[in-house]
C-alpha cells in the first residue's frame, strides 16, 4: 500500500533534489559529457555574482511585498464578503478566478496591460490627458516599475486563494464573541484588531505561509513579464536558476542557485507544520 | 439604575411572514430582576437582542431611561449583557477580559485595575485573573462574564439564559449565587430562560411569552396561581395545571389542589378517579389516573401528593378539589373568567 508513494517520492522528490546537489558541487554543463568535482566553486562563483544578489533581494522584496498587500487586502475583502448581500455568490466566484486560471494565462494577460505600446492602463493615462501620447512609464521597461508590476501580479494572484482562508477563518468565530464585544463599547476598528484579528492569528499564519511558498518558488510570473529584465533587475532566484542553468546551459551554476532556496523552504515547511498541528490540537 | 420600556415592539425577520416578536409593550421597574419566560422559539431571546441593540426593531421604539434607544448602537445604551456561551474573549486573560469594557470606553487607564479587582472581588475570581478562559471550568467562566458585565456599573443588565450552559448541581449554586449577587448590586436586570424553575426562583416579575406574543406579566406567584390563559396555566408547573373542558368553559385546577376527598375540607368539588400511574419522587409523589362518571368522565388527571401509600395501582379513589382553586378559562379565546359555580358530576 506504501509503495506507490514511496515511488512518488523517490522517482519525483528524492531523485531530482540529489542530482540537484551532486550537480552544484560538479561543474556539469548541456552537452559536456565530462563531469568533475568542484567543491564548493559554483557556491562562490554565484555569491559574488551581481544578478544573484539582486535575484535574493527581489525574491524576498516579491514575497514580503505580496504577503503584506495580500493580507490587508484580502482581510478588507473578507470583511466585505462575510454577510450576505444580493450577488454575493457571483462576486465570490468571479474573485476567486484569479486563483483557479493557470499562473501563465493571468500573466500573458498583466503582459499585455502593461504593456510599452497596447497598454490599457497607459491608454487610460494618456485619455485622462494625465500624459502626452505615448509618454506613459513604461511598465516594463523600468526597473522600480517592472518590480511594482511583478509584486502587483503575485498579488493579485494570491488574493483570491487568502480571501478565502480568511472568509473560512472569521466564519468559524461564534458570532457571540463580536456582539459581546459591541456591547462592552468597543466600535467597528476595536473589534476588529483587538479581538477578532488575534483569533484569527492561527488562520492568517496559515495563509501567509502557503502564499509565501507560492511567490518565493514561483518563477512564471517573472519569466512572462519581464523574462527578468530590464538588465536582471526583476530576476528572482527561480527564474535565476532556470536562465542560468538551462538556457545558459551552466547546469552546475543553476543547481546552486536553486539549492539556496532549500534552507528557507525548510524553515517555512517547518512553520506550516506547525501552525498545522497547533489547529489540531485546539 | 434605568427603567427599560418597550411600545408595541415588533420584529418581523422575513417580510409577510410571522411576527418573531408582536407588539410587546413592557416597562421594567427600578432595579427590578425582570424574568423573560417561554418555550424555545417564543421570541424572548429576540425581545431581549432588540434592547440590547444587536437586533433593530421592524417598528416600535425600546426606551432606556426615559430615553427613546432605538437609533443608539449598543455601546450608546449603557446596557451590559452576559451571553448563553459567555462570550468570553478566547486570547485574552482573565484581566484583561474584565478590562475590556472599561478600554472599550475610553475609561482612565490608571482606573483600570481597581476596577476590575473590584469586580473580580465582587464574584470571587481574584485568583484566577492571569488564567485564559479556556482553562476555566463552566461556572468560574460564567462569574468571568458577569465581572465584565458588572465592571463598568452599566445602567441595565441583560443576561440571556446564563446557567443553561452548566450542569444541574452547579447550576442550583450558580442561580443562588445571581440573586444574591442582584440583591448586592440593584442594578435592573432582565433575565430570559426557557426554564420555568429559574423564572419563579429568580425573578421578581415574569414575562410570560409565546409565538412572540405577551401572555402575561406578573409576579411569580401572580402567574402561577392566576394565570392569565390556558398557555401559561400549562407551560408552569410541573405537572402542568389540569385542563378540562366543560361546554363553553375551561376549568382547570393545579395537581397539588387535587387530593383525596378525606384530606379536603370546605366547599369541594368532587369526583372518582382510577389511578393508573404512580411515582415516588421523595419528597411528593405523582398520581396520574382517569377520571370515572360525572361530565369529566374519561379526563386524564395529575395529583401531586405528599403520600400516596394508601393508593393501589388500578385502584378507585374519591378525590376532590376545594372550590376556590378551581381556575375558569374561556373556551375560545382561552383567557381566564371569573369563578363560577359549576357541577363536575
Amino acid at each position: 500500500m506504501l509503495a506507490p508513494a514511496v515511488l512518488y517520492i523517490l522517482l519525483l522528490v528524492a531523485g531530482p533534489f540529489l542530482l540537484a546537489i551532486f550537480y552544484a558541487f560538479s561543474d556539469a554543463r548541456i552537452g559536456n559529457t565530462q563531469l568533475h568535482f568542484v567543491g564548493l566553486e559554483n557556491f562562490r562563483s554565484i555569491l559574488q555574482s551581481p544578478s544573484f544578489r539582486i535575484a535574493v533581494r527581489n525574491s524576498f522584496i516579491f514575497t514580503i511585498g505580496s504577503q503584506i498587500v495580500v493580507i490587508i487586502a484580502s482581510s478588507i475583502l473578507a470583511i466585505a464578503l462575510e454577510r450576505p448581500f444580493r450577488g454575493r455568490g457571483m462576486l465570490r466566484f468571479l474573485m476567486l478566478l484569479p486563483w483557479v486560471a493557470p499562473i501563465a494565462l493571468g500573466a500573458i494577460g498583466w503582459k499585455w496591460i502593461l504593456d510599452s505600446i497596447y497598454s490599457v492602463i497607459s491608454w487610460v493615462l494618456v485619455a485622462l490627458h494625465l500624459y502626452k501620447p505615448f509618454g506613459a512609464p513604461m511598465w516594463l521597461g523600468e526597473p522600480h516599475l517592472a518590480i511594482a508590476s511583478v509584486l502587483l501580479v503575485h498579488s493579485w494572484r494570491l488574493i483570491p486563494f487568502s480571501t478565502v482562508i480568511l472568509l473560512a477563518g472569521r466564519t468559524a468565530i461564534p458570532k457571540d464573541i463580536p456582539e459581546a464585544a459591541a456591547v462592552d463599547g468597543a466600535g467597528f476598528w476595536r473589534t476588529e484588531f483587538l479581538i477578532l484579528l488575534p483569533m484569527m492569528m492561527p488562520i492568517i499564519s496559515v495563509a501567509v505561509l502557503f502564499g509565501i511558498i507560492f511567490t518565493f518558488t514561483d518563477m512564471t510570473v517573472v519569466y512572462i513579464l519581464t523574462a527578468g529584465g530590464p538588465f536582471d533587475s526583476t530576476q528572482v532566484l527561480p527564474s535565476l536558476a532556470f536562465t542560468l542553468g538551462i538556457q545558459a546551459s551552466d547546469l552546475a551554476a543553476g543547481a546552486a542557485i536553486s539549492l539556496t532556496l532549500v534552507p528557507l523552504l525548510v524553515i517555512i515547511a517547518y512553520l506550516m507544520l506547525r501552525v498545522a498541528h497547533r489547529a489540531e490540537v485546539t | 439604575m434605568a427603567v427599560v420600556e418597550t411600545r408595541e415592539l415588533t420584529k418581523v425577520f422575513k417580510e409577510g411572514g410571522l411576527g418573531a416578536v408582536n407588539s410587546v409593550n413592557l416597562e421594567t421597574r427600578e432595579g427590578e430582576f425582570l424574568v423573560f419566560l417561554g418555550p424555545s422559539g417564543s421570541g424572548k431571546t429576540t425581545l431581549l437582542r432588540m434592547i440590547a441593540g444587536l437586533e433593530a426593531p421592524t417598528s416600535g421604539d425600546i426606551l432606556i431611561g426615559g430615553r427613546v434607544v432605538n437609533d443608539l448602537s449598543p455601546r450608546e445604551r449603557r446596557i451590559a449583557m452576559v451571553f448563553q456561551s459567555y462570550a468570553l474573549y478566547p486570547h485574552l486573560s482573565v484581566y484583561k477580559n474584565i478590562a475590556f469594557p472599561l478600554q472599550a470606553q475610553k475609561v482612565k487607564k490608571e482606573l483600570h485595575k481597581e476596577k476590575v479587582e473590584w469586580a473580580a472581588a465582587l464574584l470571587g475570581i481574584g485568583a484566577l485573573l492571569e488564567r485564559k478562559p479556556r482553562e476555566l471550568s463552566g461556572g468560574e467562566r460564567q462569574r468571568v462574564a458577569l465581572a465584565r458585565a458588572i465592571v463598568r456599573e452599566p445602567a441595565v443588565f441583560l443576561l440571556d439564559e446564563p446557567l443553561s450552559n452548566l450542569d444541574a448541581k452547579l447550576r442550583a449554586s450558580a442561580r443562588e449565587e445571581l440573586e444574591r449577587f442582584h440583591r448586592r448590586v440593584g442594578t435592573t436586570t432582565i433575565y430570559v430562560t426557557h426554564d420555568q424553575v429559574e423564572a419563579m426562583a429568580m425573578g421578581d416579575r415574569v414575562l410570560v411569552l409565546n409565538k412572540g406574543v405577551v401572555h402575561q406579566l406578573g409576579t411569580p406567584a401572580e402567574v402561577y396561581d392566576n394565570p392569565a390563559d390556558t398557555f401559561v396555566a400549562t407551560f408552569l408547573g410541573s405537572p402542568p395545571m389540569n385542563l378540562a373542558e366543560l361546554a363553553e368553559l375551561i376549568v382547570g385546577f393545579r395537581p397539588e389542589h387535587l387530593r383525596p376527598s378525606s384530606s379536603v375540607t370546605g366547599d369541594a368539588v368532587s369526583f372518582r378517579l382510577k389511578v393508573e400511574n404512580i411515582e415516588y419522587l421523595g419528597a411528593e409523589w405523582i398520581v396520574s389516573g382517569t377520571v370515572v362518571g360525572g361530565r369529566l368522565g374519561g379526563k386524564k388527571v395529575f395529583s401531586r401528593l405528599t403520600s400516596a401509600q394508601d393508593l393501589a395501582l388500578e385502584g378507585t379513589y374519591d378525590f376532590a378539589v376545594p372550590q376556590r382553586e378551581l381556575k375558569f378559562f374561556d373556551r375560545s379565546t382561552e383567557k381566564r373568567i371569573e369563578p363560577r359555580a359549576v357541577s363536575l358530576q
